[in-house]
């Protein structure tokens, strides 16, 4: 298959995964966002693994591969599992994730104990398709298997939007949800079919191994990218979506099962989110703590020099070394920001540092805010005066305008800080 | 139902299998990390498979390195997504396991062809034809290379579990005591779960990346239904997993069927049993417990 083909549509069979890749990885991953925000994101791992025996004794019972029958039998297995988690931590003491990676684990044993049994009859010529289960092989979706598959997505992304916001509270506040009258246990019951159905439409693209990728990675990588669920929701659609569409691509391509491809292409794109995410990735937060790292450093540098001249009484330029002396801070650390200072005009070099007239009010503003917040410690909340600089000195730092008008006004435009130095006011 | 020779073999192997695993099963249960145990056994694959490229060969101790070291890299993964990116920490143990595991998928069917390593082999390995790939020194049969594979392994875990039973204790039932007197949480944790991903490659030819994990929970669930004595926990979870891997491969030649599959059915139907029978903390114990005083 050559990828403008695969682009045209021309041939009905690609036409058939193409939508059937698409719309399976969408409505899970639609799905998925609500079981991430409600923390019971390996619970879809759990259910996953557990519709293997069913599919496996449907066959048997049924002798087809007809996708509904597979289809209901996942159905009933996939939900016991869920039941047998939360019986056994309801009824004995084993907590939560042991009880998830037992049914995990030994739902999935029984499903190979069946599958090999089925693969060891004689005389059961058709049975060849039921590995595909396992690692996923959307290509083998027959046009009949696409109807049976889409119509339960389309179910499943309709029940979504009638529920959206039921859902919504039921994600993020249980208790509310029940004291403002909801059906919480029925909402529950709901969702929770719509996770065992996400699933089992989705292991025919991903397989049962890899299919908790599809609920839990897309729902996570919109987490970073947006603080709204509606967003969050139509994010994750487009990712699982645009994921389905490039895994099945790169899997026709070398001939190999269709799963590990898309998980593949999701968990890339979620890296992408975790780290370059405008607001939430690490990128960013990296970049707002050195912005903000250096803004103390700066301030403490103007203040240093501030408080050296106020003290020493005179205008005269002050070395590196004599500063570093006074107020002991990181030599490297101190230059840069010298040298940073004087490109942004606070500072002037002139037989060393000079502070230029906004620096002089930028200095005398954070000294002041200092021995304000000083005072109000000492005279307010009652703390000895030899325990309030700490504080002072990191919050220094983050008192606004208003806040400093604010304490002025409470403290009656004091003179004097609780060591004696006076707040400089000008 | 007639048992040749190498039946025994690949009984035995189930048998080391599932005795390491029971033993750090009991420490996963309680620590409830169980999940991130689930996680490391998927993510070995791709050091497997990698090991496995470079070396051209199931030789064991690159196999050892290889997949030791992506556990080591799945636990470092899932904190570093956990506490760094600030990701729920079940979503980062589902991200991370599912990349890797994928990975490995990948080039097991894109780059090995190779009747060691295949995509059967990866779900539920491969105890029938252990038997046949035997150990010579100096032109002399010396059984299967698996079992002493297997049975180093042990020793290993036993070892460490022997020789550092304390400050395991200690780090599982109050990792803050532990630290108050020195003894660093974070290191046992990291040793644990470097141990877990060593037994998981060990396991890894005979059961399969993925029922590894049942053979480490399920014994040690049941043990924790009927005993309140970590020492005894201990014990009983080794003889649920021998028990397990006996019957299971009984279970499963008389169905002709998958050996992995047949001990972890076994091992799901004890804890099943357990849980409904047992007289301390099983579902039923309250009515047993009333019914005994009764009579």
């Amino acid at each position: 298959m050559n990828w403008l083909e695969f682009i045209t549509f021309d041939n009905a069979l690609i036409r058939n995964v193409v939508l059937g890749s698409t719309l399976l990885a969408l409505s899970s991953s639609v799905v998925g966002c609500f079981t991430l925000l409600r923390k019971r994101a390996l619970v879809g791992d759990a259910v996953s693994h557990s519709v293997l025996p069913g599919v496996c004794l449907a066959f048997l019972f049924q002798g087809t591969k007809d996708p509904l029958v597979l289809l209901i039998g996942a159905f009933i297995t996939g939900w016991l599992s869920l039941l047998t988690i939360d019986l056994i931590t309801k009824r004995s003491r084993i907590p939560e994730d042991a009880a998830t990676g037992l049914v995990l684990s030994v739902f999935f044993g029984v499903g190979i104990l069946l599958l090999t049994y089925i693969q060891h009859l004689p005389n059961l010529a058709n049975q060849s398709g039921l590995d595909s289960f396992l690692f996923g092989n959307i290509l083998s979706i027959s046009e009949k298997d696409l109807y049976v598959f889409g119509a339960v997505a389309i179910c499943l992304l309709t029940c979504v939007w009638l529920f959206y916001k039921e859902f919504q509270v039921l994600s993020f506040d249980e208790g509310y949800a029940s004291t403002i009258g909801m059906p919480v246990k029925g909402l529950r019951l709901l969702l929770t079919t719509l996770t065992v159905l996400a699933v089992v439409v989705g292991i025919q693209s991903v397989g049962v191994v890899l299919m908790a990728a599809l609920l839990i990675t897309p729902a996570a990588a919109a987490r970073f990218l947006t603080n709204r669920l509606g967003p969050m929701v139509i994010i994750a659609a487009i990712i699982g979506a645009t994921a389905g569409l490039t895994g099945t691509f790169i899997s026709s391509a070398f001939r190999t099962p269709t799963g590990p491809w898309i998980v593949m292409a999701l968990s890339i794109m979620a890296l992408g989110a975790f780290f370059f995410a405008p607001k939430q990735g690490i990128l960013a937060k990296w970049i707002r703590q050195r912005h903000w790292n250096r803004q103390i450093q700066d301030e403490n540098i103007l203040k240093a020099i501030f408080q050296f001249q106020l003290d020493n009484n005179s205008n005269d330029p002050v070395q590196t070394e004599t500063l570093i002396k006074w107020r002991p801070m990181e030599a490297k650390q101190l230059r840069s920001g010298l040298k940073r200072l004087s490109s942004q005009g606070y500072l002037e070099q002139n037989n060393g540092w000079l502070l230029t007239q906004v620096g002089q009010k930028r200095g005398e503003r954070i000294t002041r805010l200092h021995r304000l917040w000083e005072t109000y410690l000492t005279k307010y909340l009652k703390i000895a005066p030899d325990h309030v600089h700490e504080d002072a000195e990191s919050i220094e730092h983050i008192i606004t305008p208003e806040l400093e008008l604010e304490l002025e006004k409470l403290l009656d435009y004091p003179e004097k800080d609780p060591h004696d130095s006076s707040i400089p006011r000008s | 139902m007639t048992l040749i020779a190498g039946d025994y073999w690949s009984m035995l192997a189930g048998c080391l299998v599932a005795i390491p695993c029971a033993i750090l099963g009991c420490y996963l249960v309680l620590r409830r990390m169980v999940m991130i145990g689930d996680a490391i056994s998927h993510a070995v694959l791709p050091g497997i498979v990698l090991a496995f490229m470079l070396t051209d060969k199931m030789d064991t101790l690159p196999l050892l390195i290889g997949a030791g070291s992506l556990g080591m890299l799945t636990t470092f993964l899932i904190e570093f997504l956990h506490r760094k990116v600030r990701l729920q920490e079940d979503a980062s143990i589902g991200v991370t396991f599912t990349w890797l595991f994928a990975i490995g998928v990948i080039l097991v069917s894109t780059f090995v062809s190779n009747v060691h390593i295949d995509q059967e082999c990866v779900l539920y390995g491969d105890l029938v034809n252990i038997p046949f790939d035997l150990m010579e020194i100096g032109g002399k049969e010396m059984g299967p290379v698996a079992i002493w594979t297997l049975g180093l392994v042990n020793l290993c875990v036993l070892a460490f579990v022997w020789i550092f039973y304390r400050q395991l204790f200690i780090t599982t039932f109050d990792p803050s005591f532990a630290v108050a007197i020195g003894i660093s949480a974070t290191l046992w944790h990291y040793a644990l779960m470097g141990a877990v991903s060593m037994v998981s490659v060990a396991s890894f030819e005979s059961v399969g990346a993925i029922l590894v994990v049942a053979f480490l929970v399920a014994p040690a669930a049941t043990a924790y239904l009927l005993t309140d004595n970590f020492k005894l926990m201990l014990g009983l979870s080794v003889l649920f997993g021998i028990a397990s891997a006996i019957l299971g491969y009984l279970l499963a030649i008389s169905l002709n069927s998958s050996a992995a599959g047949g001990m972890v059915t076994v091992a799901g139907g004890i804890f099943g049993l357990v849980f409904v029978l047992s007289p301390r903390y099983g579902m039923f114990s309250k009515k047993l417990r009333t019914l005994f005083k009764v009579a």
